[in-house]
């Protein structure tokens, strides 16, 4: 007879309920996830065709069509916001890494950081819209890349300043002791060897602002042409994907979840390798 | 380095793409005359090259950013009285007539127009009417089955003309609807789910059974939905559509010396759809730009004269020769680039 | 949080010493490249307080009419009406705050659970794709569990569920019909599902930190897994996992897109969680575009305004907690 009896026999039961119980809540998850990405895939697939990708939007009732100046329109506010929000970021990192360290200013950027990075993006949208959307007089593709660039700067800190601090100081020491400037220390020691890393930051930005449609709703606007002038209201796939998907229109409906899983491919594969050059930097330098 | 020429290259291949990019205009506005002018925006194109981009965001949005001057011209239903309209050095005129007609979701139905009167859509709205099967539906549809639904209200969640069209009707045909949320773009509804712009509330409409919603009349057509007949006098009901819209239009217009922003609401015609109105585009009266200012003079003249097949077959009335007349007559008056007209 | 050391004493040394037989030229201190570098690195720092700083005085100056006007029971009024240009902020703040409460009761235990499994059950094969799998629900983008909610859950739902609740339990305001499908539940389900993956990825490194000598001797004294977990892993990250809910808590009182699609947007405040609702994040998504007035305008932003402060509050308090706890652990900072 087992001892305790009738009471292990009790704790043996709670216990296989609750393992029981938490195997059930992972399986939820994957259940939702599945589902999902399921509904995504199947209704997006059908959608994805070749006038997807090079024709313009067609009204509605009109055949065919595409959201082609509209997968344009990301990439130029993309690329738009890495070049106004990447260099701030990897400027602040590197100061929290190098320069800061511990003291108060360097407490107080990592806290408010990481604030920032959770906050409603929506407000970034509102914030944007009276500094610049208002004084400029027009809704332009360059305020949707300063709300998306506000959104990337706390994620590209964060993670240069992270990568920056597995350079072992020793390495900083070799260099400083051949006489290189603490400025050249960093550009060409520092930066150099953490290339891999800081390029997954502007991975992990691109991933966080992708699949925002909020901070562009009154910045960026929307257009069905192809516009190459920042300053008028550009197409981006996120808001064109919002009006379609709340429009009764069938075609247009189709075509919003061709747009979803497009989105939805670019921010897992950008996290995907993101991921992977982390593992590698890490496996490689620690 | 193999990144910058990958760089290099996705955007020769995207300017390959674009082809010529023309220089466009932009305008914001009302939702509902949208897919006319997306339609007309787009054959204008494939005509001219020049791109007129319209996005609907609602009659609120468009008067309060061709206001700001955020836009190049602005789209409501609304029309603003001629104090405003100086103050602001606006200029406002009509671009095609249309209906706001209520539909509902009902599984099962036969789809044949559900009649009602002007009070009981007020109360659907108000909430007091709580199901379909409700013993005032059913004495107006004497032998038709109704389910026993729950009854939907869908209306707008942003700044609206087609709400002002809606809640004008409602305001005038109920004091319970004028005392309590009244008439205007945007209201304090007691009941129901809010969608943004007609396409929501259609879409809504269509996913939800038991709803009921007011949508301009191309954002109905089609969608099997079932209509509702409304009783213009006591025994008479009018089922929308283009006869009863077009008899509303031509009584309407029919009065003689009507101005420009004739009020069409509850045209007293037999026959007549009361919830028939205008929509009004919104441009400034001093053009900087010479060039830009008369290719939107070009693309409204285009849209006003030759555009009436695409309007008539999206459910929108075109407006008749006379109204077109004096809307240019507006421009020639009203419209200037640095003091010189602009039109002809 | 830093944990790391400053510059060790070498480091610093060796900056501010001369270099052995470096020719004559401006010393390192004096050096103006360094102190440009040195100047911008942390212009760019200070950039990033004061885009914090800017986004609050912005909001609260743009608020000030409608603080101005209504005074402080702005923020208990339930008025919204826009004819008679009478605003509150009570419909949507109550939205925002229920929607993301039923999202932190299901996601919170929920999010726990998972976290258990992954870090005390699953063997490692099934333990990396199904932790990748989570953190996937946490790439997908916000519009799409919408759509997602709109099309198919709600419909579902409101068969199922919703009917259901609605038949047996209508007597109950909570749970008063009639049901549309979206409305309060709706939005709340949706959001736990957003905030499920942060909460799980969170706690289950609070569970990485617990020293496995405490797990081993709870276990030679014969505890079962689930007293371990319970008895002793729980409690000792109970300041972490308190700080994974609130990180879901800010999320989720954030969210936009989701919300829209799926909670109905109805200014009228009702006790009934099957009837449509607002949040602060959708009311602006909806309505600020076209604000019909300067006072509607000003209120929208100062629901905006509202919405940022509390949500500072809560990662403020959520980073606190991890912090607490991460000191008291010595474990590395997220």
């Amino acid at each position: 007879m087992m001892p305790g009896g009738l009471r292990y026999l009790r704790r043996k039961a709670v216990n296989a309920l609750l393992l029981t119980l938490s195997a059930a809540s992972a399986l939820f998850g994957l259940v939702f996830l599945v589902w999902i990405l399921r509904e995504v895939i199947l209704r997006g697939a059908r959608a994805l065709n070749w006038a997807f990708f090079t024709e313009l939007p067609a009204p509605p009732g009109v055949a065919a069509g595409g959201m082609a100046n509209a997968l344009v329109g990301t990439l130029l506010l993309t690329f738009l916001a890495i070049a106004i929000g990447v260099p701030t970021g990897i400027l602040a990192g590197t100061y929290l890494a190098e320069y800061g360290r511990r003291n108060p200013l360097a407490r107080a950027v990592r806290f408010v950081s990481d604030i920032l990075a959770s906050s409603p993006s929506i407000v970034v949208g509102v914030f944007v819209y009276a500094i610049l959307v208002k004084p400029l007089g027009s809704f332009s593709g360059l305020s949707g890349s300063v709300a998306l660039a506000i959104l990337m700067i706390p994620v590209v800190t964060r993670t240069s300043e992270e990568m920056l601090r597995l350079v072992p100081d020793t390495l900083r020491e070799a260099a400083l002791a051949l006489g290189a400037p603490h400025w050249k220390v960093i550009v060409a020691v520092c930066y150099r060897r953490v290339l891999g890393g800081l390029a997954t930051g502007v991975l992990l930005a691109v991933a966080r602002v992708s699949g925002e449609t909020a901070p562009l709703l009154f910045t960026a606007l929307n257009n069905p042409y192809w516009n190459w002038n920042p300053l008028r209201p550009t197409g981006t796939l996120n808001v064109t994907l919002f009006n379609y998907a709340m429009s009764p229109y069938d075609d247009w409906r189709a075509k919003a979840w061709g747009a979803a899983l497009l989105i939805t491919l670019m921010v897992l594969a950008t996290t995907l390798v993101a991921r992977l050059v982390v593992s590698r930097t890490e496996i490689g330098r620690s | 380095m193999r990144l910058s020429r990958w760089l290099a290259v996705s955007v020769l291949v995207s300017v390959a793409f674009a082809g010529r990019a023309q220089g466009t205009a932009h305008g914001t506005g009302a939702t509902f005359p949208y897919p006319l002018y997306a339609r007309w925006a787009h054959d204008y194109r494939a005509r001219t090259g020049l791109s007129f981009n319209y996005q609907s965001l609602g009659s609120g949005a468009g008067l309060l950013q061709i206001r700001r001057g955020v836009v190049d011209f602005g789209g409501s239903e609304i029309p603003l009285g001629r104090e405003e309209l100086e103050r602001e050095g606006l200029v406002q005129f009509p671009m095609v007539a249309g209906a706001v007609v209520v539909v509902a979701n009902l599984p099962g139905d036969s789809g044949a127009p559900l009649r009602v009167s002007p009070a009981v859509l007020a109360d659907l709205f108000l909430g007091r009417i709580a199901r379909w099967d409700d013993d005032r539906l059913k004495a107006l549809n004497p032998g038709r089955p109704l389910p026993a639904l729950p009854v939907g209200p869908i209306v707008r969640a942003d700044g609206s003309g087609t709400t002002w069209l809606f809640t004008r009707y409602l305001s005038a045909k109920s004091p319970d609807w004028a005392k309590g949320p009244g008439a205007g773009a945007a209201v304090k509804w007691p009941r129901g789910a809010a969608a943004k712009g007609n396409e929501g509330v259609a879409s809504y409409v269509k996913e939800i059974p038991g709803a009921v919603g007011y949508v301009e009349y191309a954002y109905a057509a089609g969608r099997g939905f079932t209509w509702l007949s409304l009783e213009r006098e006591p025994g008479e009901f009018v089922e929308p559509g283009p006869a009863s819209v077009g008899r509303a239009l031509e009584r309407g217009l029919a009065l003689p010396g009507h101005p420009l922003e004739v009020d069409l609401l509850d045209v007293q015609a037999p026959g007549a759809w009361p919830l028939t109105g205008l929509t009004y585009i919104l441009v400034k009266a001093d053009q900087r730009d010479r060039k830009k200012g008369r290719a939107l003079l070009d693309f409204f003249h285009w849209c006003l004269v030759e555009g009436a097949p695409q309007a008539r077959e999206l459910g929108y009335f075109p407006l008749p020769p006379e109204m077109v007349s004096g809307v240019e007559a507006r421009w020639t008056e009203k419209i200037r680039c640095r003091g010189e007209r602009l039109w002809p | 949080m830093d944990g790391e050391d400053p510059l060790p004493r070498r480091t610093a040394v060796a900056l501010n010493a001369p270099p052995a037989g470096s020719p004559s030229g401006p010393s390192r201190r004096k050096d103006p490249v360094e102190a440009l570098f040195r100047g911008a690195t942390r212009s760019f720092a200070v950039l990033v307080l004061l885009l914090l700083g800017a986004i609050l005085v912005t909001l609260f100056v743009d608020a000030l009419p409608a603080f101005r006007a209504f005074g402080p029971s702005f923020f208990l009024s339930q008025e919204w009406d826009p004819v008679r240009d009478l605003y509150g902020a009570l419909p949507a703040a109550y939205g925002t705050v229920v929607s993301s409460l039923i999202a932190l009761l299901l996601a919170g235990p929920l999010g726990i659970g998972v976290a258990v499994f992954l870090s005390e059950m699953a063997p490692p094969w099934l333990s990396r794709p199904v932790g990748v799998a989570v953190e996937m629900l946490a790439a997908v983008p916000s519009i799409i569990y919408g759509m997602w909610g709109l099309f198919v859950l709600a419909p579902v739902l409101n068969r199922s569920l919703y009917a259901f609740l609605e038949e047996r339990l209508g007597f109950l305001p909570l749970f008063a019909g009639p049901s549309l499908g979206i409305g309060m539940l709706t939005g709340g389900i949706i959001l736990a599902i957003m905030i499920l993956p942060f909460v799980a990825s969170v706690s289950r490194d609070v569970f990485r930190l617990v020293p496995p000598l405490l797990k081993e001797s709870a276990y030679g004294l014969g505890a079962t897994r689930w007293e371990v977990i319970s008895q002793v892993m729980i409690p000792y990250g109970r300041t972490g996992l308190v700080g994974a809910i609130f990180l879901g808590l800010g999320r989720a009182l954030g969210e936009t897109m989701a919300a829209t699609f799926v909670i109905g947007n109805s200014h009228t405040l009702s006790a009934s969680l099957l009837s449509p609702s607002n949040t602060i994040a959708s009311t602006l998504a909806n309505e600020f575009s076209e604000a019909t007035s300067a006072l509607h305008l000003s209120s929208l932003v100062a629901l905006a305004f509202l919405l940022f402060l509390i949500t500072t509050a809560i990662l403020s308090l959520a980073k606190f907690l991890l912090w607490r706890m991460e000191k008291a652990l010595g474990g590395p900072s997220r």
